[in-house]
């Protein structure tokens, strides 16, 4: 198991550089640059190039990315040009609360969709799955800042029992947890439900019955455990997605987050910012994907043997 | 009284109704064959005898299924619970997929001593070697720490045979025990089979689809075609002299010397679907022997000499054709 995790590690090094190089051209592809929210309207071509030339922004682009690799490798994320503060402390400053955010978020949605969507497939086609089937297609059809507007207005405005924004208490964290968390709960609940569906026809589960075991211990200690493994795969994949996809969420509840702050980096073609941004939310992805296979591998012999 | 007699067995399933009047019976120390091509309603007469029906959306219709006096086919599920697994014991056709990937082998035999027998971990584990090594399972003391994946499937059948074991029961149904392995692997098993039904004074069921292996192994043997039982008999006597042309056919279909070097006889056809059954007699468009009354008179069953049949024209029966 400990191979495997290392191997999984040593496997993410490429991708990491691969990712490190397609961030770094995309950001100096897109029309605009830093300099020109620097100047002032109307400076000479001479002052904006001194400028360039402050942050190194007239050498070739290889030579661009060999030093902001290099520094990186070293820790050093360089510095914000406009905000003009590192963009290390601009990351250490956010993530905090991008990480509460995404944390409860997927905590309450793997909690609440495995049960969910496990109750669902042990009482098919009764009222509870006819209930569950239409809040999956609820969840997962509701776009997250209409959704979030709509829990402001019910429990912030009419209600007054939460603030309507911001990230002072630990109780505005609860609407954008709902938020994001409610779409979330629909995915792990609709493929909870189709996983246990599916490997309740394998053969293994009808020997299990002629055995004589009970019907829901054959689904709770069984069938669930086969029906998690896709789930564990999408909640891998999802933790990188609610850090850097709760932009919007973010943006409605006023919000700091890592989001928020590529949002602002990019209208402001602030390169370094940027790239640290992307490269965090590059990290987390890999990192969550990671997670997910390692835990795959716990629950199947058959991963963790093929491996080693 | 056999231990376990199905009389005119009919089921349900969405509507469709695969099995018609199917009945035989199988005793301690026994060996039914059921035999039949895919699709004649082999696997799901095993399913209605050890009541997992509603799992695939199945009832009942008509007809019983007495087991010891019990009878199955209206016992309420928590009490057939207790019997399957206990005294009724099922093998799957496919040992590849029949065990959970993702439990060592052991735990999946201790469940059923544990369950039905009260074992603690420490006895049900003592118990399901001791049944490994019965089983000729070599080091099933290690063996029994494995997960399915790192044993050949003739040592998964062997596993699942250990399952059915495990609680010492009175009948067990074989669903093609062997036709997911090699031929070398096959012939063990089989004899494994047989081995554990003269020792341990069990009742088999059979099921397949290979009449050499029911020449065999086999004491009886029902022939199923379409949901009906075409024939039944001794095996000895069925080979000698099969009076339904079904039977004929599937003996012909068993390869021998003497036909090495010749053509086997195949069945020119094949089994029609559940929703496409033809009137009369089901197996009349494929028949040889066929005449007036076979495409709209059902033939009924007549016995003779011990043997039960279901055709218009049965051959060595002295009717003319």
């Amino acid at each position: 198991m400990l191979s495997y995790a290392i191997k999984r590690l040593l496997l993410l090094l490429p991708v990491f550089f691969t990712i490190s190089i397609v961030i770094f051209l995309i950001i100096h592809m897109v029309p605009g640059d830093p300099v020109d929210n620097l100047v002032r309207i109307g400076s000479t071509p001479e002052q904006k190039a001194v400028i360039a030339a402050r942050y190194g922004l007239d050498k070739p682009l290889h030579e661009q990315y060999v030093i902001w690799l290099t520094n990186l490798l070293q820790g050093d994320f360089g510095n914000a040009i406009v905000m003009r503060r590192p963009v290390a402390d601009l990351i250490a400053q956010n993530i905090p609360y991008s990480l509460a955010l995404s944390g409860c978020a997927l905590l309450f949605s793997t909690i609440l969709g495995i049960s969910v969507g496990t109750l669902a497939a042990m009482y098919k086609d009764s009222k509870l799955d006819q209930v569950v089937m239409g809040g999956i297609l609820l969840g997962s059809t509701l776009p997250s800042f209409w959704l979030g507007l709509l829990l402001i207005l019910l429990f912030s405005v009419q209600l007054g029992w939460l603030p309507v924004s911001g990230a002072r208490s630990w109780e505005a964290l609860i609407l954008p947890v709902l938020t994001i968390g409610l779409g979330g709960t629909a995915l792990v609940a609709r493929v909870t439900r189709v996983a246990m569906l599916e490997t309740a026809q394998k053969d293994f589960v009808l020997l299990l019955h002629a055995k004589g075991l009970p019907r829901r211990r054959i689904q709770l200690r069984h069938v669930l455990h086969h029906a998690l493994m896709p789930v564990v795969t999408i909640l891998g994949l999802r933790i990188g997605w609610i850090l850097g996809g709760a932009v919007t969420v973010e943006y409605v509840f006023a919000r700091p987050g890592l989001g928020t702050l590529l949002i602002k980096a990019l209208s402001q073609h602030d390169y370094p910012v940027m790239q640290g941004c992307l490269l965090m939310l590059a990290i987390a992805v890999m990192l969550g994907t990671l997670v997910g296979d390692l835990v795959q591998a716990a629950m199947d012999p058959r991963i963790r043997h093929s491996m080693s | 009284m056999a231990l376990l007699t199905v009389e005119n067995l009919g089921i349900d399933i969405h509507g469709i109704r695969p099995l018609d009047g199917v009945s035989f019976s199988v005793d301690k120390g026994e060996i039914l064959g059921i035999v039949g091509e895919s699709g004649s309603g082999k696997s799901l007469t095993a399913l209605s005898v050890i009541g997992l029906l509603p799992l695939i959306g199945g009832r009942i219709l008509r007809g019983s299924i007495r087991f010891d006096g019990i009878d199955l086919a209206t016992l309420p599920e928590a009490e057939f619970r207790r019997l399957r697994g206990r005294r009724i014991a099922f093998i799957t056709q496919n040992p590849m997929t029949s065990l959970d990937p993702v439990m060592r082998i052991g735990a999946q035999i201790d469940q059923v001593s544990m369950l039905h027998l009260g074992l603690d971990a420490r006895a049900a584990q003592a118990r399901s070697i001791e049944i490994m090594a019965q089983l000729r399972i070599p080091e099933a003391a290690t063996i029994y720490h494995h997960f399915p994946h790192q044993l050949s499937g003739g040592m998964k059948q062997r596993i699942v045979i250990a399952m059915a074991l495990a609680a010492d029961p009175d009948l067990i149904i074989a669903d093609e025990p062997t036709t997911a392995l090699d031929v070398t692997i096959q012939a063990q098993i089989v004899d494994l089979l047989v081995e554990l039904v003269r020792e341990r004074d069990v009742a088999l069921i059979l099921i397949t689809h290979d009449m050499g292996v029911v020449a065999q192994t086999c004491d009886r043997v029902v022939v199923l075609y379409a949901g009906r039982v075409a024939e039944s008999d001794a095996v000895a006597a069925i080979f000698e002299r099969p009076r339904h042309p079904y039977t004929r056919a599937l003996i012909g279909c068993i390869p021998r010397d003497e036909t090495a070097h010749g053509n086997l006889t195949g069945i020119p056809g094949a089994v029609p679907s559940v929703a496409h059954y033809p009137a009369g007699c089901r197996f009349h468009p494929r028949c040889p022997r066929r005449g007036a009354p076979c495409d709209h008179i059902v033939p009924v069953s007549a016995a003779m000499d011990g043997g039960l049949f279901a055709c218009h024209f049965p051959e060595n029966s002295g009717v003319a054709r």
